[in-house]
């Protein structure tokens, strides 16, 4: 199996870090470098650096790239400015999930999607297919392969980055990228990451990218910490935010998934009808968070227990600031409301919680 | 894969479920190794028996759970089990921290105190766990 995983260009720094490597989304990806909880608490108090390199990012270029990007993408493109950076989702005529995506505008006929490793071929298939469909003059063009991205995030982050930019250079505000230099590498630095804190995703030539995690290590000693997927993982799920192939699938709609700020349904895009119809309806079931009592985790796959039915958990885990046992699943939508019981089957015993709203932690400051 | 190196204390016996057990004033002292704890990381909760519940040897009494995975904990031993470590409630990563000391798990009254001598000893053990990790 692992002669078939695909390495990230940081593939030897971690090693010599002595991180837990694990298969995911086809690349061999570090879980933690210490302990997952050691790293989640750096990234709160301090900052964390994320090597995310298996992410992909898909290029549009030409005449039609804002007219694509308009049909593909479910939240609002035509109101972007360049160098702005957007959520949103992908979306099936059926409004099923293809992928969610943070979209980049470079210019008018330049746009770039971040989307998840495991959906970088369906994506480019999918694209291809709806610009074929429609007809537009654009170009689609898969940088994964040459483009590193690290993600660096936590209240230190900012002084951390700016100590290896050019003085005189702001760094971007939140949802917003700039193309620029750091520690002397060009780069696409954005203000952007799915931990709950402040901090940047940096997209970095393949080739460079070591270096770059060198000099961000080495700028940041004493208050960086490299973090794993484990880490990320437990942040973004203190956050409430959806991981693809956990909370969101091609079966799956945004507005099931609570998603609804991010769908412009008042101008066109692929999935908008039917979504304006569940929207008109309400979908049946939702995605809660769920606050659990006791340490026990409620894990992917276990049933919750509602007056109305039975839903299932998506992701759960002990919450490292929230010092609380935290999930995410899918119940019938009237058992959704903030304060409703349920139960939880763990290991066969039923385990009480309480519907919650999300996020589950929010930010001092 | 990893060159970690692991404690595996001679005045313990092990398990291939990757328990210890250490004999002491007649009772048999147990919890998990030094190995198991590593691989699970980050235990943030322990599911025990209730103390006077009967143990077949090879029975599975509770869990251990990290973050990430959960773990089963197989009795080594028949036995009562007599005291269990209340620590573990509010402090579940002393399992990490001291896996043979603060982070132990229950004490039983071993039906059969010789049944410990059937278990692997640490020299035997640490080649278990290098076997299994294809090292």
């Amino acid at each position: 199996m692992s002669g078939e995983l695909q390495r990230t260009p940081l593939h030897a720094r971690h090693r010599e870090a002595g991180a837990r490597m694990m298969p995911f989304a086809g690349f061999e990806m570090p879980v933690s470098y210490s302990s997952i909880v050691a790293e989640h608490r750096a990234v709160r108090a301090s900052a964390g650096i994320f090597d995310v390199s298996h992410m992909g990012e898909i290029r549009l270029r030409g005449a039609a790239a804002d007219e694509l990007a308009q049909r593909l993408f479910s939240n609002d493109v035509s109101k972007m400015e360049p160098r702005r950076v957007r959520y949103g989702l992908l979306c099936l005529p059926d409004g099923g999930v293809v992928d969610d995506v943070t979209l980049y505008r470079v210019s008018d006929s330049e746009l770039f999607f971040c989307v998840n490793a495991s959906n970088i071929a369906g994506d480019l298939a999918w694209m291809r297919e709806v610009r074929d469909e429609s007809g537009l003059d654009c170009e689609l063009i898969d940088e994964s392969s040459g483009t590193a991205l690290l993600a660096v995030q936590g209240p230190a982050a900012r002084a951390i980055v700016a100590s290896l930019r050019p003085a005189d250079v702001d760094a971007p505000r939140r949802w917003r990228f700039v193309a620029g230099e750091v520690a002397d590498v060009e780069v696409q630095l954005s203000r952007t990451g799915i931990s709950g804190e402040d901090g940047y995703e940096i997209y970095a030539p393949a080739e460079r990218a070591a270096e770059l995690w060198d000099r961000l290590i080495e700028a940041g000693a004493g208050r960086l910490a490299p973090a794993g997927l484990g880490a990320r993982d437990t942040l973004r799920t203190e956050m409430g935010f959806p991981l693809y192939g956990h909370e969101l699938d091609r079966r799956t709609t945004p507005l099931e998934a609570g998603l609804e700020r991010f769908l412009a349904l008042d101008r066109e895009f692929v999935g908008r009808e039917a979504l304006a119809a569940q929207a008109e309806s309400g979908p049946d079931r939702r995605l809660v968070g769920l606050l659990m009592e006791g340490r026990a985790v409620a894990r992917e796959g276990y049933p919750i227990h509602t007056s109305a039915g039975t839903g299932r958990v998506t992701s759960g885990t002990f919450g490292p600031s929230i010092k609380r046992s935290i999930a995410l699943g899918y119940v019938p939508a009237e058992e959704s409301a903030s304060g409703t019981r349920v139960e939880v089957e763990v290991r066969g015993r039923r385990v009480a919680g309480q519907v919650t709203g999300i996020p589950f932690y929010r930010r001092k400051s | 894969m990893s060159e970690k190196s692991y404690d595996f204390p001679e005045n313990c016996r092990y398990t291939d479920s990757d328990e210890w057990v250490r004999l002491e004033d007649g009772l048999a002292l147990m919890g998990i190794t030094d190995y198991a704890q590593s691989e699970l990381s980050d235990v943030v909760y322990v599911e025990q028996p209730e103390v006077g519940a009967q143990l077949e040897a090879g029975q599975n009494f509770g869990v251990v759970e990290s973050v990430k995975a959960v773990g089963d904990l197989v009795a080594p031993l028949a036995g009562e089990v007599v005291r269990i470590n209340t620590e573990l409630e509010d402090s579940p990563e002393l399992v990490n921290e001291e896996p043979y000391g603060r982070g132990w798990l229950i004490a039983l009254q071993p039906e059969d105190e010789e049944a410990v001598e059937s278990l692997m000893t640490a020299e035997e053990y640490l080649r278990h766990v290098e076997a299994r990790s294809g090292a």
